[in-house]
C-alpha cells in the first residue's frame, strides 16, 4: 500500500477535519508538523497554488484544500462511508460543506475585529449557525444522519475552536438556549471516539487564541477598536 | 418515469452556463426558465433559500444549489454517456481543486472589473491575467483540461470566455495577447454544439454591463 503522508498545524481544524477523515477509515498515515512562519520545501512543492495547509501526499501525490481532500479520501478508502450513497442525498451533503466554507469569513471577522464590524459579524454569524440549526441540521442527531460524515467533519471547529475564540473575544455565539440543537449535536460529536482522541488540548489552544487575538485588535485600525 | 428537469439561470450567468453545458453534453432534456435577478421570483426563493442564486436544478421536483456540485450531481445521475469527471480519484481531486480554483477568484475579480476605475481597475486587470496565466499552465499543450476529451474543469472555465470580451474592453487590454493557447483552448470548446449553444454572446454581456454601469453612475 502507498505511503499518506498528512501536512498540517496542529491548532488548525482544517488539518484536523482531514487526520479525522483517515482515523474513521483506518487508514495509517504519518503526519508532518508545519511552521507557518517558515514552510518547508516540501510544502511549497506540493502545494505550489496556496502554499498552506493542509495537503495531503498519496504515494507522492498531492491532494490540497480541504474539502478536495476530504472528497479524495472518501473515494480512495471507501470503507465506512462519509457521504450519502444516493446522489440527491449526496448533493445536500456537499451544499452543507461548501455552505460553512463560504461563511467562514464571518467567523474569521468575529475573531478578528472589533466595534462595529464586530457588531456586524456577530449578527451574521448567528443568522448563519440558525441556518445551520434549522435547516442542516433540522432534527437529526449529525447532519449524517445517525453516523457522523463529512458535513459533521467539516463543522467540527464549532465543537471544539469556537468555544475558545468566544472566551478570548468576550463574546458567546453558541447559547444553548438560542441554538438547543447544535448544543446537544457539539455534544454527540466530541463523544465520537476518533473525534474526543483527536482534539487539539483545550488549554493550549486557549494560550494560541489569546496571543493571535492581541495581534489582530492591536493591527486594527485605531477607529475600529 | 419521465425524469422531470428543471434549471433556473440567468442568461449571463457563467455558472448557470456550466450546467446548461453538462445538460447539453449529456443530451438531458429540460426546461430553461429565466430569472430576473432583480425581482427574484417566488420559485427561486422557495427552491433557493439560504442564497437565492442562480444556477438552481430542479430535479423531480427536488432541488439542487450551487452549479459545481449541480454538474457532479448531473454526472452521478446520468452517468451512461458523455462522462464529466475522471473516473480515477485522483485525477478527480485534480479536477475539484483547478474548479474550487475557478470558483474562488474568477467571479470576484469579474465583478471588480466593471464596478472598478483607474488604479483598482488596473490592479484587478494583473490579477485577472494572473489566474488566467495559471489556468493556462495548467492547461499546457493538451487539448482540453481533462486531456483529450472535454469535462470538468472544461465546463468549470468556458462560462467565462463570454465576459472576456467585457473584461477585455473595459480592462483595455487583450486576454488573447497574455493567454493565446487559453484562448485556442476555448476556441475548440465553442466547436462543440454543447457549449456554442449553451455560451451568452459576449456583446450582449457587454452591453448588459454598460446598461449596469450607466444605472450606477459608475462610467
Amino acid at each position: 500500500m502507498e505511503e499518506v503522508k498528512v501536512y498540517g498545524v496542529w491548532a488548525s481544524p482544517y488539518s484536523q477535519k482531514v487526520i479525522w477523515a483517515l482515523k474513521l477509515k483506518g487508514v495509517k498515515f504519518d503526519y508532518i508538523e508545519e511552521d507557518l512562519h517558515n514552510k518547508s520545501q516540501k510544502l511549497l512543492q506540493y502545494n505550489p497554488v496556496y502554499k498552506k495547509i493542509p495537503v495531503l501526499v498519496h504515494g507522492e501525490k498531492p491532494v490540497a484544500e480541504s474539502v478536495v481532500i476530504l472528497d479524495y479520501i472518501e473515494e480512495t478508502w471507501p470503507e465506512n462511508p462519509l457521504l450519502p450513497k444516493d446522489a440527491y442525498e449526496r448533493a445536500v451533503a456537499r451544499f452543507w460543506i461548501q455552505f460553512g466554507q463560504e461563511k467562514s469569513p464571518t467567523f474569521h471577522a468575529f475573531f478578528r475585529t472589533a466595534g462595529e464590524q464586530q457588531e456586524k459579524a456577530v449578527k451574521e454569524a448567528l443568522e448563519v449557525l440558525k441556518i445551520l440549526e434549522e435547516k442542516g441540521l433540522g432534527d437529526k442527531k449529525f447532519f449524517g444522519g445517525n453516523n457522523i460524515g463529512l458535513v459533521d467533519i467539516s463543522f467540527g471547529w464549532l465543537a471544539h475552536w469556537l468555544e475558545g475564540m468566544e472566551e478570548v473575544v468576550g463574546i458567546k455565539l453558541m447559547e444553548p438556549s438560542t441554538l438547543p440543537r447544535l448544543h446537544k449535536w457539539i455534544k454527540n460529536f466530541k463523544e465520537v471516539p476518533v473525534i474526543q482522541e483527536n482534539l487539539p488540548d483545550p488549554e493550549k489552544l486557549l494560550a494560541y487564541f489569546k496571543v493571535l487575538r492581541e495581534k489582530f485588535v492591536r493591527d486594527l485600525p485605531s477607529n475600529d477598536q | 418515469m419521465a425524469d422531470e428537469v428543471i434549471l433556473l439561470d440567468a442568461w449571463n450567468s457563467a455558472f448557470g452556463m456550466r450546467v446548461r453545458v453538462a445538460l447539453a453534453e449529456k443530451g438531458i432534456k429540460y426546461e430553461y426558465k429565466e430569472q430576473d435577478l432583480g425581482n427574484k421570483s417566488p420559485l427561486l426563493l422557495k427552491m433557493n433559500p439560504i442564497h437565492k442564486k442562480v444556477p438552481v436544478l430542479i430535479h423531480n421536483g427536488k432541488p439542487i444549489c450551487e452549479s459545481a456540485i449541480i454538474v457532479q450531481y448531473i454526472d452521478e445521475v446520468w452517468n451512461d454517456k458523455a462522462p464529466l469527471l475522471p473516473s480515477d480519484p485522483y485525477e478527480k481531486a485534480q479536477a475539484r481543486f483547478w474548479v474550487d480554483y475557478i470558483d474562488k477568484k474568477m467571479y470576484d475579480v469579474g465583478r471588480r472589473v466593471w464596478s472598478s476605475k483607474g488604479e483598482e481597475l488596473e490592479a484587478v486587470k494583473k490579477e485577472i491575467i494572473q489566474h488566467l496565466k495559471l489556468l493556462e499552465g495548467e492547461l499546457g499543450d493538451k487539448p482540453y483540461f481533462g486531456g483529450e476529451t472535454f469535462g470538468f474543469v472544461d465546463i468549470g472555465l468556458i462560462g467565462f470566455y463570454s465576459w472576456f470580451y467585457t473584461y477585455e474592453t473595459l480592462g483595455n487590454f487583450s486576454i488573447e495577447a497574455e493567454c493565446p493557447k487559453l484562448i485556442a483552448w476555448a476556441k475548440r470548446c465553442m466547436e462543440k454544439e454543447s457549449v456554442s449553444k449553451s455560451l451568452a454572446d459576449p456583446h450582449k454581456v457587454y452591453e448588459f454591463i454598460k446598461g449596469i454601469k450607466k444605472m450606477l453612475g459608475l462610467e
